[in-house]
């Protein structure tokens, strides 16, 4: 029999190879992502969830929550951002967000008025960090205007910057900037779009 | 240059692969081990890997050091052998030739084995391939021709010490 070495020909040798069922890699990566968890190498665990308000992004350090996204801001380019900023020691991974889930479903059930999710605000500093530290205080169902919010975090002049913080806000829903408002009363600009302001104020009026 | 991926995606363009090599050099019971020390260790070590490195050749070079410690381990306890000493049954049964081919693979000397997998299966030119075995690229080139040339004498039926005879 004469051998041909083309490379072809190899591949054609080595074809049975190629198929590698789906299920072996889910099984393989579900297998690294619990390791990982469990030797503190998963720097970033994230996984999406369905809401009334489109698919969210949610993903969290060991230390607790570090982003909500919405579908409109583009998962894989907010991943991309978290890798950059943060670490690219990231993989889906449900279970570090189970409890985020939840409370994100009981929330949108009308049935949870408050989260209870230990936060991570790495990927936010100065005035804005305290505009986000003061956000949880605004109660379920009632707003505050971008001045109030300045005044109450001690720049009573920050309003602007007020309203930077807030459309930068890295964890929304959780952190609720949407309750904070024009003080004439319109809803002013909202990261997840105007529509999704509207529903989530709805939906804490209810 | 590109930035650093989310490793999620490293492990969903990558994972497949480098299951084949472990699957080429490990055989089919110890690959699944295989994989998942390369991707653990590799995620730990990812942020020090510099932007712009060939993440499928360092995937590679770690699955070849974990695949050594595997054996290693293997050799230090008695088990019982990995691949099957039963011969495959040859062609005309029902099925793809899948585990003729894998059965054959385990056949070959370690160092035509891994030729064949980094080379063929992972796609690493021969100078890394030599880089991961020692020696040089002319000898790596001949594991990897020899392993294919050894593989299809196996396929047909032949026995590997005939091929090895003919190995010039």
């Amino acid at each position: 029999m004469t051998i041909h070495h083309h490379e072809a020909d190899v591949s054609e040798l080595l074809a049975p190879f190629d198929s590698v069922e789906p299920g072996a890699i889910q099984r393989l990566h579900d297998r690294l992502a619990a390791a990982a968890a469990e030797q503190h190498a998963l720097d970033i665990a994230y996984r999406t969830v369905d809401s009334p308000i489109g698919k969210l992004l949610l993903a969290a350090t060991e230390r607790g929550m570090v982003r909500v996204a919405f579908e409109k801001e583009d998962h894989d380019a907010v991943l991309q951002l978290l890798a950059e900023r943060l670490s690219p020691r990231i993989l889906f991974s449900p279970n570090r967000l189970a409890p985020a889930a939840r409370e994100l479903d009981e929330y949108f059930a009308g049935v949870r008025h408050r989260f209870e999710l230990p936060l991570d605000f790495s990927l936010s500093r100065g005035f804005r960090l305290s505009v986000l530290e003061h956000l949880p205080q605004i109660p379920y169902g009632h707003t505050e205007s971008y001045a109030q919010v300045a005044l109450a975090t001690g720049s009573p002049r920050a309003v602007r910057a007020v309203g930077t913080a807030c459309a930068t806000n890295p964890l929304p829903v959780i952190v609720p900037c949407h309750r904070v408002v024009k003080s004439d009363g319109s809803f002013g600009s909202y990261l997840g779009g105007t529509e999704a302001k509207r529903a989530l104020l709805a939906l804490e009026a209810a | 240059m590109e930035p650093k991926k989310p490793f999620e995606l490293v492990v969903r363009e990558h994972g497949p692969t480098v299951l084949r090599v472990c699957r080429a050099v490990l055989g089919a019971h110890d690959a699944e081990d295989g994989w998942s020390e390369t991707f653990l260790s590799a995620l730990k070590a990812y942020p020090g890997l510099p932007v712009g490195a060939n993440v499928q050749a360092w995937l590679v070079t770690i699955a070849h050091r974990k695949a050594i410690d595997i054996v290693r381990a293997k050799d230090r306890q008695p088990v019982p052998v990995d691949e099957l000493p039963v011969r495959p049954s040859g062609f005309g049964i029902p099925g793809d030739g899948h585990r003729e081919v894998l059965d054959a693979v385990g056949q070959l000397p370690p160092k035509q084995r891994q030729a064949v997998a980094y080379h063929y299966l992972a796609g690493l030119p021969y100078k890394d391939v030599a880089g991961l075995l020692g020696g040089t690229p002319d000898a790596a080139r001949r594991a990897g021709t020899d392993g294919v040339k050894a593989l299809r004498t196996i396929l047909a039926g032949g026995s590997l010490s005939y091929v090895k005879g003919e190995t010039p």
